[in-house]
């Protein structure tokens, strides 16, 4: 039973670490360029099902397509962010909201069109794989996947802390009329941050389509997951959807575990309303 | 079921074995002309998109190649086919948008919910709905005086899912210790576990059910079900998925080196199709449902095999095929014993239905006071190199049982 149980709180402990870096990418457009990207999820699903068309039309393992995956995301990103969200920054936020949600829904209905309504999984060669660590039963694909979202969260903490472009960014979340004053061009860096909170999208999409299976209803859910996860992390903290990720993943598991394995995804949102109640800001948010 | 080795049927052959059929339906009314003048104009409703799309569209594949064979027959029907979405509500508009449009039968809906809501518009309308797939006993016990059904209820589909497992461990001479019960928690899901729930007690089972798990199918993932259901030490596991969910329990069964006996279901789909075989390869061998299937050996199942083989030679041949083509078979026959195609006509046509030769597995189809074929019966189908074979009943077996299965690291 107590093996049982640390073998599913790894598992969540993995895959929160994957849902973590789809998260942060959300974290990072919304701490930069303060536009809430209601089609988070959907831009996730086009990129699980980029990684499934790789792999099913050029067998390209998604761990070694990803980087092309995630180039392709920040392309996107990068469009969006120049030919549709500029103009809407300093709108409203219901605006915003308007438009991103229309996204949302052109790529829903799209992906239906494109893929048809089937789930796509990817099966990769070592998909059935485990590692005995002592008494655990580690699944191979899972951990590969939780080591590349580290390790690629790892390298987007190393950009913005050490490159002048990441610095720049820095600088425009944190003083944008002091970013202006210095002659950043704002709007390029608000693009190459959308580009780069797109690239994580890309990245964790090609991770995820080795765990999970993406259709176009994925879109939706995989948004309200990544909320979930910076809302209870803290809206535009780095740490805190790293966090909000390992703490919705484990905390699923355990409620399937102790509880009913259907009440999953309310426990979630249990979560997120004690989170709501007791710390708004979130666990790593900074207080207003 | 393609790449079946029995002999093949051609048309004609098909053609007798329907005209034998045609004449037993003499006891329930006169037979109609060989060629009617107006085809007769069937509404299908089916989940062609949506969480049910694959079930949907391959209904839309048996129903394809319907209207040629019965054409053959001397029972032409044209075909208004219509998408519930996998949604209740468009379950329901589209009924009524199909009898708007003129349709004087509907046949559908794959789910039950979904049925259901098309039974009503039915009622309401005065147009008789033949079910060709949903098992929720309801659909049947609400005394709807249109509403006529070709498959079993949830409850026998379970009663006789769990005998043939019976079976199946008295041919092996094997008999697991426990077992666990795994269930998506959807309407048909949810009916089943009842079902399994209600009867498991009175059948006399020689094995315990230790726990029963309730999972969301559009789940991310199904780890800590299939980790749940290991901790139990069951060496069976009764599976009851709808979809896609299916292969995430099996996929994590084999991760989690979760090895019980075999895995069963005890009548539902997901592990006889053509998704399951291709994502799972060798891990879907060996898995086993209890359900009414296709019988092999009948000439007009192989005509059926033929004409579907021929227009869709990559995909598979089950039971949603069979029963959506005897679903249109029934309202065709109806229709033509009735010698209209006019609603109330082959509503008063309906009760008498008596087909003796048919497609799937079981006695001729006829209709209790309640619009409910009793007649049909569940095989033992076994996944053996990719496709399913029946194993049980014994008469119509194409395979013998394994059990237990081979553990997962053992296949080829």
């Amino acid at each position: 039973m107590t093996i049982d149980l640390a073998n599913q709180i790894v598992t969540g402990l993995l895959t929160g670490l994957v849902y973590s870096l789809m998260a942060l990418g959300l974290s990072v457009i919304f701490g930069v360029v303060r536009v809430v990207n209601f089609a988070h999820g959907e831009m996730t699903a086009i990129a699980m099902y980029a990684a499934w068309a790789l792999f099913t039309w050029a067998e390209l393992d998604p761990l070694v397509g990803l980087p092309l995956i995630a180039l392709l995301l920040f392309a996107l990103g990068y469009v969006m962010q120049r030919g549709l969200i500029d103009a809407f920054v300093a709108k409203p936020e219901h605006m915003q909201f308007i438009l991103l949600v229309a996204v949302a829904i052109i790529m829903v209905n799209g992906s239906l069109l494109v893929f048809g309504p089937d789930a796509h999984g990817i099966q990769v060669p070592y998909g059935f794989d485990t590692y005995e660590v002592g008494p655990l039963l580690v699944d191979k694909v899972r951990l590969l996947a939780a080591i590349a979202a580290l390790a690629i969260s790892g390298l987007l903490m190393l950009f913005f802390r050490r490159t002048m472009t990441g610095k720049a960014i820095r600088a425009c979340a944190d003083n944008l009329v002091g970013a202006k004053v210095i002659g950043l061009n704002v709007k390029q860096l608000y693009a190459v941050t959308f580009g780069i909170g797109a690239a994580c999208v890309g990245a964790a999409g090609a991770l995820l389509s080795m765990l999970i299976d993406v259709m176009p209803s994925s879109g939706p859910e995989l948004t309200m997951l990544a909320f979930i996860i910076v809302i209870v992390g803290g809206l535009g903290s780095m740490g805190g959807a790293l966090l909000g990720g390992i703490l919705i993943g484990v905390s699923e598991v355990l409620a399937g575990y102790f509880l009913m394995p259907s009440m999953k995804g309310m426990f979630s949102f249990a979560i997120l309303i004690l989170i709501l109640v007791l710390r708004p800001q979130g666990l790593m948010g900074a207080r207003k | 079921m393609s790449g079946h080795s029995s002999p093949m049927v051609n048309r004609r052959g098909f053609l007798a074995a329907g005209a034998a059929g045609a004449a037993a339906l003499g006891l329930g009314g006169r037979v109609g002309p060989l060629h009617a003048a107006e085809p007769l104009k069937v509404g299908l409703l089916l989940p062609m998109s949506g969480g049910l799309a694959r079930e949907g569209q391959s209904c839309k594949r048996g129903a394809d190649v319907t209207p040629g064979l019965l054409a053959d027959m001397g029972m032409p029907v044209q075909l208004m086919i219509a998408d519930t979405e996998t949604n209740i509500d468009t379950a329901r508009t589209r009924a009524e948008k199909l009898i708007a449009d003129g349709a004087q039968v509907l046949i559908g809906a794959f789910d039950s919910a979904h049925t259901l809501a098309v039974a009503q518009v039915c009622e309401q309308r005065g147009v008789p709905l033949v079910i060709n797939i949903a098992a929720a006993p309801n659909i049947t016990e609400q005394g709807f005086k249109t509403v006529f059904r070709n498959f079993p209820t949830a409850p026998k589909l379970v009663t006789e899912g769990l005998a043939l497992m019976k079976d199946v461990f008295k041919i092996t001479g094997t008999t697991p210790t426990k077992a666990v019960f795994l269930h998506n928690n959807d309407t048909f899901g949810t009916a089943m576990a009842g079902a399994v729930n209600k009867l498991f007690p009175t059948l006399d089972m020689p094995f315990p059910l230790v726990e029963t798990i309730a999972y969301d199918g559009a789940a991310r993932d199904l780890a800590v079900e299939v980790g749940k259901a290991k901790a139990t030490g069951a060496d069976l596991v009764l599976l009851v998925p709808h979809g896609d969910d299916c292969i995430r329990v099996i996929r994590e069964m084999v991760k989690q080196r979760f090895e019980p006996k075999a895995v069963v279901s005890p009548g539902s789909p997901g592990m006889y199709e053509t998704q399951f075989y291709k994502t799972l390869g060798k891990y879907s061998d060996y898995c086993m449902t209890n359900l009414p299937w296709i019988n092999p050996k009948t000439a007009m199942s192989q005509a059926l095999l033929k004409a579907f083989t021929k227009a869709y030679p990559d995909a598979l041949f089950e039971m949603n095929i069979g029963y959506t083509f005897e679903a249109i078979l029934i309202a065709a026959d109806a229709a033509r014993r009735a010698g209209s195609n006019d609603p109330k006509a082959i509503l008063a046509a309906l009760p008498a239905t008596n087909i003796a030769e048919h497609v799937m597995i079981g006695g001729p189809i006829v209709f209790d006071a309640k619009g409910q074929n009793t007649n049909t019966r569940s095989a033992t189908i076994q996944n053996f190199g990719g496709k399913p074979l029946v194993v049980l009943p014994s008469d119509v077996a194409e395979a013998k049982p394994v059990f237990p299965a081979p553990g997962w690291q053992q296949r080829g």
